[in-house]
């Protein structure tokens, strides 16, 4: 009984810290540094009035959210015009359960893994799954508004995303070649002294992440959310918290894509220093951290990099999207994995 | 009850009720909803059951990729075409025929249950299930695989044919 009681302390302990941390870092952070860069790359100065910098502006935002009047249209669906944002930020909640921050601690002689599953044999089959549930929040936000831009939004995002779905499985395919595993563990340890697999798959890399821009809604690819055409997408009828959670999904989204990309292409927890320069043990508490840190300044220069994006190229059409999607990326991921394949059977 | 038991019957509670609202449920919206939580009560089944490959393949097909053709076809129909698509209750003679034939199948079930002797070993808890399906897949049921494939690729061509012809 007391295994199992430590087990569902330790499990509850890490949930609640990587909550805070997806809250706080891709959250609050995320929001802060979007409209700090639009600022600077569109001339203006962007927030600085609450807190330092404006440090505190996303607080604010938050507080307001709360503050704001929940509406539901008449028309609306109840049910699912409450479920929808749930579900949406629930799932991109879900898939950190895989998701390793580091290797592992040793704390009063036992050894606690960074990460809630970070050596579950599927984790990267379960990201997928949970990407494709995904489609769900947004499809039924968008329905059961009963607005029309509503449900083209969704429509749109469900396309879209299906369509890159397949594309961004088959880019990851030539990760798992390389690797021969589904762990995302596993897959990190063995890019350890810098032998990240972007050396090993330049062209999966890129299609990855021209997916991941796509399966996010992020620029280029946000027709889901086209103001010019669309109001708003599938959040039109949203208000308060309701929008907050849906807007909270899309950067939890946008930092999970980043951490994904990190782990199989760019080395995940492996230190960006070497661990030895300051002594530290495997195991310890200093490496651990250094881990950690690492691990984090990775995603956030990919975060960056959404953001830099984002205002920097233009709205794709839709027919180019498609187009995009399934006469480029998925001819190329499939020779991508062809090659692959010829390669490592050639080193053998 | 250790962890396993317990997460059993939260299981197999979360399949029955939400197979009931699918049956039962008015709205063909609710009920299409309702069997997303079927499947993941089953995905959950097979997680106990060591089978974690089986258990993400069958979120990603069937809650990713049926059950999705399913909610977009409730939708768009109700709303393209005005009509409120509801599964009305039947008359009497249809619900006849469909509990006797429940009713027949319940108990050929329950004897066969009762019936056969249930070999009940110890569960190998070899962890990467995956490869060895994998392995197996590509070298004992190769045939089976292609065909499958090849199956699969004509439904793609048919379904493209139907959709282009105007």
């Amino acid at each position: 009984m007391s295994e199992f009681l430590w087990v569902i302390i330790e499990s509850t302990i890490k949930a609640v810290i990587i909550l805070t941390l997806i809250m706080l870092v891709y959250g609050a952070l995320g929001v802060y540094l979007e409209r700090k860069i639009s600022a600077w790359i569109q001339n203006r100065i962007g927030p600085n009035r609450v807190g330092p910098f404006g440090l505190l502006q996303p607080f604010a935002d938050v507080l307001k959210l709360f503050l704001k009047e929940d509406l539901v249209p008449t028309a609306a669906n109840p049910t699912f015009h409450r479920l929808a944002p749930i579900i949406t930020l629930g799932v991109a909640v879900a898939v950190y359960a895989v998701i390793p921050f580091g290797d592992y601690v040793t704390i009063a002689g036992r050894n606690i893994q960074l990460g809630l599953a970070p050596n579950a044999n599927i984790a990267i089959l379960f990201v997928l799954a949970m990407t494709s549930v995904g489609v769900y929040g947004i499809t039924l936000g968008g329905w059961s508004s009963n607005n029309k831009y509503s449900l083209l939004g969704a429509l749109r995002s469900t396309a879209q995303m299906i369509s890159y779905e397949l594309s961004m499985g088959l880019a990851l395919v030539g990760v798992l070649m390389v690797a021969g595993t589904l762990s995302i563990n596993q897959i990190v340890i063995q890019q350890s002294n810098y032998h990240w697999n972007i050396i090993y798959q330049p062209l999966g890399f890129i299609l990855f992440l021209v997916a991941a821009f796509a399966e996010t809604n992020r620029a280029p690819f946000d027709l889901p959310e086209a103001e010019p055409e669309l109001v708003g997408g599938y959040n039109t009828e949203y208000s308060g918290m309701k929008f907050g959670m849906f807007f909270l999904a899309e950067y939890a989204n946008m930092g999970t894509s980043s951490a994904i990309m990190v782990l199989l292409y760019f080395g995940g927890w492996q230190t960006l220093v070497p661990g030895g320069w300051f002594g530290f043990e495997p195991g310890s508490i200093g490496l651990a951290l250094l881990q950690f840190v690492s691990f984090f300044i990775k995603i956030e220069i990919m975060v960056l990099f959404f953001i830099w994006v984002r205002w920097s190229v233009p709205r794709f059409r839709y027919d180019q999207l498609m187009n995009l999607g399934w006469k480029v990326l998925l001819p190329l991921a499939i020779a991508n994995v062809a090659g692959t394949g010829i390669v490592s059977l050639l080193l053998k | 009850m250790d962890l396993v038991g317990l997460a059993f019957y939260f299981l197999a509670a979360l399949i029955v009720i939400s197979a009931a609202i699918v049956v039962f449920s008015k709205n063909i919206m609710y009920s299409a909803f309702s069997l997303m939580f079927t499947f993941f009560g089953v995905a959950g089944l097979y997680v106990l059951l060591n089978a974690d490959f089986l258990a993400v393949t069958q979120i990603m097909v069937y809650i990713g990729g049926i059950l999705v053709l399913i909610i977009f076809g409730v939708m768009l129909t109700t709303r393209i075409t005005g009509v409120d698509v509801k599964s009305n209750s039947l008359g009497k003679i249809q619900v006849g025929i469909a509990g006797l034939l429940s009713t027949i199948i319940a108990i050929s079930l329950i004897v066969v249950f009762s019936s056969t002797k249930w070999f009940l070993s110890e569960p190998k808890v070899s962890g990467d299930s995956t490869k060895l399906i994998g392995n197996e897949l590509l070298t004992n049921y190769l045939l089976a695989f292609e065909a499958a494939s090849v199956l699969l690729l004509i439904a793609i061509i048919g379904a493209a044919f139907i959709a282009r012809r105007k």
